[in-house]
């Protein structure tokens, strides 16, 4: 049977849309790809608290950009995941536990290596605790964790660069150099969805350091949910 | 088919009926209406007047609002009895139009109004461009006004009522602004705070890329660039109130975040916070560098290294 002009036209005008709406949902699913959210569990000593643990090396490892330096998040089974995206309940105390496998170096403003926003006004560094950190000496600060919105700021000591046992890529291990770094911060009264921001420009190979990861949720940029 | 001269004088008399009615109603809403701009709307026009930038900003907003009325209800009035008067009645869908006819004289005072209004905008427009009003443009104190107490380093320490500019370094970064106060034992803090009745100079830097600091309610915008010292200056009124700064430069995913707020307290409340937060600060004071006009970046970028002693990029190294 032959088709009739007509038919044959809408054959090749549906055939096109068919086409151009599945290049459309590819380009927009892939530009829409956002990278898991891993909730915080809850404190099994601690009362109205949740623990979250995370890790930060120089190299991921894994993904697109496995060079790029970026952070874990550790999820309910004990499962280390490539994220930025953190759920914690609101009203609630946020135990935070941060293993920091990176090297670092002065800050560009040394304002940052103050502790905002904290319990107590400190973080524990590897069981100290620590108000200031001066990243003008020893091995300096290698990222920071601040979120404008929840008035947060946590700068994160570097390990040595030279250390025998330096972690070469993620998901690192506690064998290998690292520091330790806790704190705790109340997540607020009110669900929001807060970004959160390393304040150091460590995308090496990129101007000065910002562009590539700093720029990417899953790698410097992230989000914490505060939910219900 | 030419109009026959009874028709002429017919519609003569007509426009010159319409036109006085036109120009009457035009006259009593443009009064109305610029009265009311002036003197009620005009008062809460933005930015406000909590700086002497920000009230030149709000009087140049109310004079153009104040020229623009005119223009609008003269526009809107004719269209208006056009509506009315010109409509295709029932009937009368095949029948041309009113012919109407020019008039000199009117086309004249067309003309001429039109020409004081674009030349007079213009010359108030630059008078308005070049006479800062405490308002240094975001590149250095106006080099046309000198005012002479915008200096861009601290000139001794601030106190309430005082001659002395109180200096507030902007140091931006992706994506925040700090705040630097070198009077106040270079304390730095996340909020803009500032005195009443005071001189304020701003200097504007950049950690990384180009941003722009733009602080709304004080009619103060500039530039904040790498390696660069921008001098804004404004002096505040008794007026106190809420800031916000936002970033005005597309700067980067997150420019659409780079915001934070700010106050103008009473002086003395202003002096009492200052001092407090300079004893809160005095931990990472410490740390800060002394005040420098700006704060380059080390060429080698990312992984630390930022102030070494040489920048390979030839820039100083402000340290």
């Amino acid at each position: 049977m032959r088709l009739s002009k007509g038919a044959r036209a809408g054959i090749v005008l549906v055939s096109a849309a068919i086409a151009i709406g599945l290049i459309l949902f590819g380009i927009f699913g892939y530009l829409r790809t956002y990278p898991p959210t891993v909730a915080a569990t809850p404190s099994p000593t601690q009362p109205n608290t949740v623990d979250l643990t995370l890790q930060v090396e120089g190299a991921v490892g894994t993904g697109p950009h496995p060079q790029w330096v970026g952070w874990y998040a550790k999820d309910a089974a004990g499962k280390w995941v490539r994220t930025t995206i953190y759920q914690v309940p609101e009203k609630t105390y946020v135990h935070v536990t941060v293993y920091e496998y990176d090297s670092g170096g002065p800050l560009r403003n040394p304002y940052w290596g103050k502790v905002l926003g904290t319990q107590g006004g400190v973080e524990y560094l590897n069981g100290k605790p620590v108000s200031v950190l001066d990243a003008a000496s020893g091995n300096g600060v290698a990222h920071t964790i601040d979120a404008p919105s929840l008035g947060l700021n946590i700068p994160v000591w570097g390990v040595n660069g030279n250390a025998k046992n330096f972690c070469q890529q993620g998901p690192c291990n506690p064998s290998e150099a690292h520091n330790v770094i806790t704190f705790t911060f109340y997540s607020g009264n009110t669900t929001h969805t807060y970004r959160w921001q390393c304040f150091i420009p460590c995308g090496v190979g990129y101007l000065e350091g910002n562009g590539g990861p700093m720029a990417e949720t899953g790698y410097m940029a992230g989000f914490f949910k505060v939910v219900a | 088919m030419a109009l026959t001269q009874q028709e002429r004088e017919e519609r003569k008399a007509f426009a010159r009926s319409k036109g006085w009615q036109i120009f009457a109603v035009w006259f009593v809403l443009t009064a109305i209406v610029d009265y009311l701009t002036w003197f009620v709307w005009g008062p809460h026009m933005p930015p406000g007047t909590m700086t002497t930038s920000a009230a030149a900003q709000q009087f140049d907003f109310k004079i153009l609002m104040v020229l623009v009325v005119p223009v609008l209800f003269m526009v809107w009035v004719y269209g208006g009895f056009a509506l009315v008067n010109f409509r295709a009645r029932k009937g009368e869908e095949d029948q041309d139009g009113i012919v109407l006819f020019g008039n000199r004289k009117i086309q004249g005072i067309w003309y001429v109004a039109s020409t004081v209004l674009v030349l007079g905008l213009a010359v108030f427009g630059t008078y308005e461009l070049i006479a800062n009003h405490d308002m240094g443009s975001g590149s250095g104190p106006s080099p046309i006004w000198n005012y002479s107490w915008a200096k861009a380093t601290p000139q001794g320490a601030w106190t309430p009522g005082g001659s002395t500019p109180l200096v507030v370094q902007v140091i931006a970064q992706q994506w925040r602004f700090t705040y630097r106060y070198p009077q106040f034992g270079g304390m730095e803090t996340t909020e803009l705070y500032l005195p009443t009745n005071a001189r304020v100079v701003f200097d504007v830097t950049s950690l990384d890329v180009i941003h722009d600091f733009w602080a709304y309610q004080l009619g103060v915008k500039a530039d904040a660039n790498p390696g660069v010292n921008n001098v804004a200056t404004t002096e505040t009124t008794s007026q106190t109130g809420k800031i916000t700064v936002r970033c005005d430069e597309l700067c980067g995913i997150w420019h659409g975040a780079m915001y934070n707020y700010g106050e103008v307290l009473p002086a003395s409340s202003f002096e009492t916070w200052a001092t407090n937060m300079q004893a809160a600060n005095a931990g990472v004071t410490k740390l800060l560098p002394p005040f420098a006009l700006t704060y380059t970046p080390s060429y080698s970028g990312a992984g630390g290294g930022y102030y070494p002693s040489y920048d390979p990029n030839g820039h100083s190294v402000a340290y």
